[in-house]
């Protein structure tokens, strides 16, 4: 059973802000799903490795070279909030 | 007219582009008008590059994108409000290849946000609608793509992307030919991610040449994606006949919540390929009842880690800054900035990547998955293809998609998932009309034989 306690501490990690009316609707929907995906319990994985890219992937490595990049100006034309060549963001600390 | 051929009348100057592209303009502008299906219709852009057009085997060809791919200096919004106004400073890979063949770039087509839809009724700008009847769905996520290989007359070339069958339900439903690559085969740098491990750059057309052309200019390797195939490309344009193959036709995906029709018309389209010689076997893929859970999971939990860097800096959707903490200002911008679907996939996403579940759902996914590529693997020992309906119903009506639950909404996707998840490549060709409105034969390979679907595709053409 999904409560809205839950609802609400998933999407603070999300780091998505919640209106009470989304809080009730996502608890009333979530409940479905989350038995649904408790379907893939009946499973019997014992033993299987898990895919997590569909065909057989290698770890590829390269040089660490200096290459060319964006120059700075470059990397701050789809933002506002830059300050002297910086992004410039909300309070960290 | 096919891609092939208008691209050999304009090298050969037979048509003059200038007066081509004002035309054509103007039709794109009137499909838009009626159905919805340009984010960004990129007419000044398209009329600088003829300016320095390479003579390349798209020269001339329109081609249009799904906003989820990156076009330098062009908008690219993956349907999302949360990055309205965000010009890439980059072309994708399909993008850059696609423009050294000559082909010109027309417009950024809609979408479900961020892909998160199966109807493109997910969408933070316009909701594209059916070319057929427009009281009907397009199909997701590449709607917009789906309406103009339909709609249009004349050449045009939709790249489309699939994550859970993003380019075969658009293709069904609005009756044109959809090509999902093998993962891996069309490098992604340059797309906006949905679920990395999932997610597939494909074409969508009225004519299988189209694909097949292409293709053979979009796939192969690219260093900047390190999941992209590094096998040969081969010549997809030099179709075989298809009296050798053997297609199988697995039982689960004629049953249960398959319209009846549907499986009919499906069915009527095989025995043209049998007519022609291809011999045709039942088969089983008996993990398929565990691919819809399975494939949810995995990607809501990709996508919620996708769509962390969303987080008004940089980039996209802004806020001012005031005195708040940085966590306060992320949660403000990603709750004016995403629509209801995005929160919900990552809501629950990272539910399923919350310590104390991860093994149980995330990790407990990713084994189910080994097992489903497995049956496929099995089944591909004994055919070369197989086939069953792309989706299980024809376009539904706006009203009929309002009425469902978020879960009813997710199982719609009942015939795409496994496939997707096993990253196999898969063709949608239409293959009659039920009630007036287009069906899709699905037809699927295993890894990296998108030969044998397109050689499929031209013997039914």
């Amino acid at each position: 059973m999904v409560t809205k306690e839950l609802v609400k501490k998933v999407a603070s990690i999300a780091r998505i802000e919640l209106s009470e009316e989304e809080v009730n609707k996502f608890t009333k929907e979530f409940t479905a799903v989350i038995d649904w995906f408790n379907e893939l319990g009946e499973v019997d994985t014992k033993g299987v490795k898990p895919s997590y890219h569909p065909l057989k992937t290698e770890n590829v490595f390269r040089e660490d070279e200096v290459k060319e990049c964006l120059s700075q100006e470059e990397s701050l034309i789809n933002t506002n909030h830059k300050e002297k060549g910086f992004f410039k963001g909300p309070k960290a600390v | 007219m096919k891609a092939e051929e208008f691209a050999h009348q304009a090298r050969a100057g037979k048509i003059n582009l200038e007066d081509f592209y004002v035309e054509y303009f103007k039709q794109l502008r009137k499909i838009d008008s009626k159905y919805d299906c340009f984010i960004t219709i990129s007419e000044e852009e398209a009329f600088k590059q003829l300016e320095k057009l390479p003579r390349g085997k798209l020269y001339g060809v329109p081609v249009s994108f799904k906003d989820a791919i990156c076009t330098r200096g062009l908008q690219t919004t993956g349907g999302s409000k949360m990055l309205e106004g965000y010009k890439p400073t980059f072309d994708a890979s399909v993008v850059e290849r696609i423009k050294a063949e000559g082909g010109v770039i027309v417009g950024k087509t809609c979408m479900d946000e961020f892909g998160l839809g199966g109807f493109s009724t997910n969408c933070a700008y316009k909701t594209p609608k059916n070319p057929i009847d427009d009281s009907r769905v397009t199909g997701g996520s590449s709607g917009g793509a789906g309406v103009i290989a339909r709609a249009i007359k004349g050449p045009h070339i939709a790249i489309g992307e699939s994550t859970g069958g993003s380019i075969s339900c658009p293709a069904s439903f609005c009756g044109v030919n959809g090509l999902t690559p093998t993962y891996g085969r069309v490098p992604r740098h340059g797309l906006l991610d949905y679920a990395c491990s999932l997610d597939k750059i494909g074409v969508l057309s009225k004519h299988i040449s189209d694909i097949s052309l292409t293709m053979s200019i979009i796939a192969g390797f690219d260093k900047r994606d390190l999941t992209s195939r590094s096998e040969e490309v081969p010549n997809y344009s030099m179709p075989q006949p298809v009296k050798d193959l053997t297609i199988g036709l697995p039982k689960e995906y004629f049953g249960e919540g398959i319209d009846p029709k549907v499986s009919d018309c499906v069915i009527k389209s095989v025995k043209k390929l049998e007519d022609q010689g291809v011999k045709v076997k039942k088969v089983s893929l008996s993990m398929s009842k565990y691919a819809l859970p399975a494939y949810y999971l995995v990607a809501m939990s990709e996508v919620s880690t996708n769509l962390a860097k969303l987080c008004g800096m940089r980039y996209g959707l802004e806020l001012p800054i005031r005195k708040d903490g940085f966590n306060e200002y992320f949660s403000k911008v990603r709750a004016v900035g995403f629509g209801t679907e995005a929160k919900r996939r990552i809501i629950l996403g990272t539910y399923a990547r919350m310590s104390g579940y991860r093994s149980k759902y995330y990790l407990q996914a990713m084994k189910v998955r080994t097992l489903i590529i497995n049956d496929f693997k099995k089944a591909f020992k004994s055919v070369d293809l197989l086939a069953a309906p792309s989706m299980p119903v024809i376009a539904p009506r706006f009203d009929e998609v309002d009425k469902l639950t978020p879960l009813e909404n997710y199982k719609m996707d009942i015939l795409t998932v496994a496939p997707n998840l096993a990253g196999i490549p898969m063709l949608s060709t239409p293959c009659g009309e039920v009630s007036g409105m287009p069906v899709g034969l699905h037809l699927m390979a295993d890894h990296l034989q998108e030969r044998k679907l397109i050689d499929a595709g031209v013997a039914l053409e």
